[in-house]
């Protein structure tokens, strides 16, 4: 299988263009994501190629276009909405709970809604309180979304591909940090789907399950480089999928390690991780040697300053003094 | 003062006839709804149209049935009813019952057929306008040419997402026509309490939207009206704001019991004078078209058609309690149990 090495954003774009051509439903719309090339420049160059039509600008306005997507979903069309961030799409709370999510079962199947909701949540660099949302435990809360959240340039791929053929609505968590992580992508599968509710081990280990999603499982990674340098054998399991969630993988990772720690950079208080958490001891309790550990970002809005900002994400090494301190 | 159209005496025998039933009806069928609330058959939150029948009847019978979309907020029965979605359908979803539109998990607010163009039926005041404006813009995006219905109240017409949504519509040219209900009352807040300029039809200019404003009480002027914005709509693809006046003689939805908390007795019976059902009455016995006695004969076959559906609805069982995590999704279920 003949692969290219490239980007996250990269991926993304190597997706969409892909599902665009296969699919004329499919249409780009968002704000500055046609003239101006998107903000975090994931639709450069799909302007020129696909016009007004298909890359839709649109008015500072997300609940408003957010709502006419839904709606033009509910008609058949396949929009792809870009949040310029995930923070502003809490204007479009509304539209995306209220409405998008519930339609399907408030007509009780007669009317599906195929759409993505997609763009950058969580920290990027100083951008502050506002800009800075981790929006998606909010969205995995809500029956009738999906929410996925890859942490690989090949899951963003693959992932996006499944997302745009999802006959229902769909939440695809990008991590901004994630944007220049690089990884390989197949050339020749523009077919390739990569199922949401799976989720798989990046490395496998024997002495403690760490579990994240997003930009936090390539966090994982680099703790598990650091504890293996103390003797500590980490197995890192990436979610990728939080709703569905397969809870049997994260589960079968615990039953070999018997330890557990749960990383996510949203506040810790109530975020997603403290639903993995929660179920890990429920289902997996007489497997477990210690009680799960959580790592989460600090319960503050975020701060601008770097070293603050620094501070309220949760790191490698976080992560590591997690871990050394199960029991 | 609203505009009125010219008097017209253009209509057939058979097309008085065919709007007065289609009011009669609806307004029976609600009348019906009230009492199987009050018998707590139906619960939730309930709205009927009656007082507003002219303006439902107008509209729906200047589009192309199943082929346009009509979308419109919670006072959804008539809408239905209209499009020709199953009244007995229209009925057991207001009772729950599993031969709902939605299987009775929508209820009364909830009412969809988009088999016969209707998308719903929501009930976040408001909420479903830019959805209205996203099937329209399918429409465009697709070259169809359908033209969207897109009703609210004059309560919504307040709501940030309206505003928003009109700016798009007219940035994008949709081919949506925004039919502001006005009966002058968002819930119980008088227009003139809610509105800080109370001619809400203004609001599309500032979008480079034509707006105006019409009576909605004379079935025929209405019917006049909305059939040369159809017309206008569907040619020039564009969209459209009108502002209906009407007025509920009901009370907000079926828990609403003291409409005198907002308005007098005084004023409800000054309205109910334009009664549009009884106007349409006058206009066919002047024209010859009908007697007392045909117009009784009329009601009494709609009570019948009503009292059957009303009988075959509440004949319907509720659903099956295994039926509660159907269709959240298309392809799986969520995780089950409490």
């Amino acid at each position: 299988m003949a692969t290219t090495e490239m980007t996250f954003r990269e991926a993304l774009q190597k997706s969409l263009y892909e599902e665009m051509d296969k699919n004329a439903d499919v249409f780009l719309m968002g704000e500055d994501i046609g003239r101006y090339e998107g903000t975090f420049k994931v639709t450069k160059g799909f302007f020129p190629k696909y016009g007004t039509r298909r890359v839709v600008d649109t008015p500072i306005t997300e609940a408003g276009f957010a709502g006419i997507a839904t709606g033009a979903a509910m008609a058949g069309l396949r929009p792809v909405v870009e949040f310029m961030t995930m923070s502003f799409s809490i204007l479009a709370l509304d539209q995306i709970i209220n409405h998008t999510a519930k339609v399907h079962y408030m007509t009780n199947g007669v009317i599906s809604c195929p759409i993505v909701f997609r763009g950058p949540g969580g920290a990027a660099k100083q951008l502050s309180a506002q800009h800075s949302h981790s929006m998606e435990g909010w969205y995995a809360h809500v029956p009738g979304l999906k929410v996925v959240a890859p942490a690989t340039p090949l899951d963003a791929y693959g992932m996006l591909k499944t997302a745009i053929a999802d006959d229902n609505p769909v939440v695809f968590y990008e991590n901004p940090g994630l944007y220049t992580v690089k990884g390989e992508v197949p050339d020749d599968q523009p077919n390739l789907m990569i199922p949401f509710g799976k989720a798989q081990i990046l490395r496998e280990g024997k002495d403690v399950s760490l579990i994240g999603y997003s930009r936090m499982t390539q966090v994982n990674l680099l703790a598990a480089e650091l504890l293996a340098k103390d003797g500590i054998d980490v197995e890192v399991v990436d979610v990728r999928s939080l709703l569905p969630l397969d809870s049997e993988t994260i589960y079968a990772s615990v039953r070999k390690t018997h330890r557990a720690v749960v990383v996510y950079e949203d506040w810790k208080f109530g975020g997603f991780g403290a639903e993995i958490a929660a179920r890990v001891s429920e289902d997996c309790f007489d497997d477990l040697d210690a009680p799960v550990g959580r790592v989460g970002g600090l319960n503050v809005p975020m701060p601008y300053a770097r070293v603050l900002e620094l501070e309220c994400i949760p790191d490698e090494n976080d992560v590591a003094a997690a871990v050394r301190k199960l029991k | 003062v609203p505009k009125q159209a010219e008097p017209t005496y253009t209509e057939s025998s058979a097309e008085l006839e065919q709007y007065y039933r289609e009011m009669l009806f609806i307004r029976h069928f609600e009348e019906k709804c009230n009492v199987a609330y009050r018998q707590g058959k139906a619960g939730g939150y309930m709205h009927v149209y009656i007082g507003m029948e002219a303006l439902a009847v107008g509209w729906m019978n200047s589009i192309r049935k199943g082929h346009d979309y009509v979308i419109t907020a919670y006072r959804d029965h008539a809408h239905a009813l209209l499009l020709g979605t199953d009244p007995v359908a229209v009925m057991g979803e207001i009772m729950g019952r599993k031969v709902g539109t939605a299987g009775g998990k929508g209820g009364s607010m909830h009412i969809y057929d988009p088999h016969n163009g209707f998308y719903g039926g929501w009930g976040i005041v408001g909420g479903h306008v830019p959805l209205g404006a996203g099937l329209a813009f399918a429409s465009k995006y697709r070259e169809e040419d359908r033209v969207t219905l897109n009703f609210l109240g004059d309560g919504a017409a307040n709501q940030g997402v309206v505003f928003e949504t009109l700016n798009m519509s007219g940035l994008y040219d949709l081919p949506c026509i925004f039919i502001i209900e006005n009966n002058e009352f968002a819930m119980g807040t008088r227009l003139e309490y809610h509105a800080a300029d109370s001619e809400l039809w203004k609001r599309g200019l500032s979008f480079g939207i034509k707006s105006e404003r019409v009576d909605g009480m004379d079935v025929l002027s209405m019917k006049k009206h909305a059939q040369q914005v159809v017309d206008y709509v569907r040619t020039e693809g564009k969209p459209y704001l009108i502002e209906v006046m009407s007025y509920r003689f009901s009370g907000h939805g079926a828990a609403d019991n003291d409409r005198q908390l907002y308005r007098t007795k005084e004023e409800e019976a000054e309205h109910m004078k334009r009664d549009p059902i009884a106007r349409l009455a006058k206009v066919m016995i002047e024209r010859n078209v009908a007697n007392e006695e045909k117009l009784e004969a009329i009601d009494e076959d709609i009570q019948a058609q009503v009292e059957k559906i009303y009988e075959a609805a509440d004949a319907s069982p509720f659903p099956d309690k295994s039926e509660v995590y159907d269709n959240i999704y298309t392809d799986m279920k969520p995780e089950q149990g409490h």
